[in-house]
């Protein structure tokens, strides 16, 4: 079972320049622990001080809001596209005109 | 007139780090959105009633308070519309000293994105993007296209598939690109997030969202400066987003800081108004919390179907502060305030301005508005661009042959009246 996580421009300074990770996570909690592991910066990025996702993030499985499908709950399907993106996404530190 | 801000940048929401100016809409350390800060100090003495009357008849006479890049010369006459005693609506509904901010008349298209969306593409000229776009439930598509070609920038727009005939004619003609996306208006915004992390481009409600977001206050500064520059007791304000209701308050809250309007001695509340089949800060407000859970919208008020409002925390953390209240109905209620508003004050506007409508007449119903307070109804967009939610509502009725005699018979019969009303000349 391997998931496809898909990271915003804005994560990427945390992942070598990686937009797309593989995983074998089972859920979301567990997604977020691996994260701790293996990119802790992003993991930083992501959690509050107590340890929670920020309320401004959202998690899309494929096309969907994570909180549709069950939130923590919901178990990982082989191939899902996980999507992290913050909820007022958009730009990055570049320049126009790059 | 000088029309540039020079003295404002990007701020976090959260933990307050500033970030210049730049197409950034997010914290890149804690996520939460990124709001443009003022130097107000610098505004003093200069930003006045008198400065202010000086100016153009539009939006940009309130430009010292925008960010708007230095050297900046507006060249649409955006907003400055109607505020109208509305006595005839406020005797239907119990409402003594109720006004309407007709936003349906906004230039050059119709809503009230005008204002945001003027002030998005001055900053996307100033950061050198040539194409611009947005995610759209159809008055911002419009604004966008429209504005997009007076200045001579490419333009690429997603809105949901289903959208109202109108607003996807309203979009295409200005030759913009529209991208009709199988999915509503949360999946079209997570597309237009990526593509805005991918392409170099201005999208409005995406990396230039706390720039656009700022013309929403100019609402504020104009029902202030209609009112006789003194603030209302009580706006009722739809919501989508989340972000117009916020702003109205910034600029009320500005306009103190500036001695421009007294501190009324009750701040002014406000009142969101959404459509039960979407409702998602309206809920959280009833529930007496400022997390908000996403909704799947099923309403007929379209230009308010955010399942996921960005600004929704925001916005109901701050009209529970105020002691304020946000309230739904029905789609059936929704037409209903679309005639309503239409019948007593001649006022025609979309299916958003009927929640508004119709949620203000629950809210002195209810009691949350006393009958002499000084409201004003925020109207948003048009109903030339909604017509189809009233395509069943009127009977046209049979034509009649042109003779005096049918038009006595047609006219009883729609008055409901038995006896005829034509009087032979010399009768009288």
């Amino acid at each position: 079972m391997q998931i496809k996580v898909v990271l915003p421009t804005a994560f990427t300074r945390h992942t070598d320049g990686r937009k797309q990770i593989d995983s074998t996570a089972a859920n979301l909690p567990a997604l977020l622990l691996e994260f701790d592991q293996t990119f802790p910066g992003l993991s930083t990025q992501i959690k509050d001080e107590h340890g929670k996702l920020r309320k401004f993030i959202n998690i899309y499985i494929n096309d969907e809001d994570i909180r549709f499908l069950g939130g923590d709950a919901y178990v990982f399907q082989d191939g899902d596209e996980v999507m992290l993106i913050p909820s007022i996404a958009g730009g990055h530190w570049a320049r126009p005109g790059r | 007139m000088d029309y540039s801000c020079s003295n404002y940048e990007l701020a976090c929401n959260e933990c307050g780090k500033r970030y210049g100016n730049r197409p950034l809409s997010a914290c890149p350390d804690c996520l939460a959105p990124l709001e443009v800060v003022y130097d107000l100090l610098n505004a003093k003495g200069v930003f006045t009633r008198d400065s202010i009357a000086r100016g153009p008849a539009s939006i940009w006479r309130y430009a010292r308070l925008l960010p708007v890049p230095e050297g900046f010369q507006p060249d649409l006459p955006v907003g400055f519309t109607p505020l109208v005693h509305a006595d005839r609506l406020g005797a239907r509904i119990g409402a003594s000293n109720l006004y309407v901010k007709n936003d349906a008349v906004c230039f050059p298209t119709l809503s009230f994105k005008d204002r945001v969306v003027s002030v998005a593409l001055a900053n996307a000229r100033k950061f050198g993007f040539d194409t611009v776009g947005c995610s759209s439930t159809g008055n911002l598509a419009n604004s966008v296209a429209a504005q997009a070609a007076r200045l001579g920038l490419k333009a690429c727009i997603l809105v949901p598939a289903d959208l109202e005939p109108a607003k996807i004619l309203n979009t295409l003609v200005y030759g913009a690109r529209l991208i009709r996306i199988d999915g509503n208006y949360d999946h079209v915004n997570r597309l237009s997030t990526l593509i805005a992390d991918e392409y170099n481009w201005g999208f409005v409600n995406v990396n230039l969202r706390p720039y656009y977001a700022e013309g929403s206050k100019t609402v504020g500064y104009e029902i202030a400066e209609q009112l006789g520059w003194r603030l209302p007791d009580s706006v009722v304000v739809p919501m989508a987003g989340g972000s117009l209701i916020r702003k109205i308050r910034k600029a009320f809250n500005e306009l103190i800081f500036l001695g421009l309007v007294r501190k009324p001695a009750r701040p002014t509340r406000f009142f969101g108004a959404q459509a039960t089949g979407c409702s998602p800060i309206s809920v959280a407000v009833r529930e007496g919390t400022e997390d908000i859970v996403p909704q799947r919208p099923n309403t007929i008020a379209r230009s308010l179907a955010i399942g996921n409002p960005a600004d929704g925390p925001a916005a109901a953390k701050m009209i529970l502060q105020d002691g304020g209240w946000a309230q739904d109905v029905s789609d059936v209620e929704i037409v209903s305030g679309i005639q309503e508003l239409a019948e007593t004050e001649g006022i025609f506007t979309e299916t958003a301005g009927g929640v508004t409508t119709a949620v203000t007449a629950r809210l002195y119903a209810d009691g949350r508005i006393a009958r002499d307070e000084t409201t004003v109804v925020c109207i948003t967009g048009n109903g030339l661009k909604t017509t189809d939610a009233l395509a069943d509502r009127y009977d046209l009725g049979e034509a009649i042959r042109p003779r005096l005699a049918d038009f006595d018979a047609c006219l009883r019969s729609l008055d409901g009246e038995t006896e005829p009303e034509l009087v032979a000349a010399g009768e009288s």
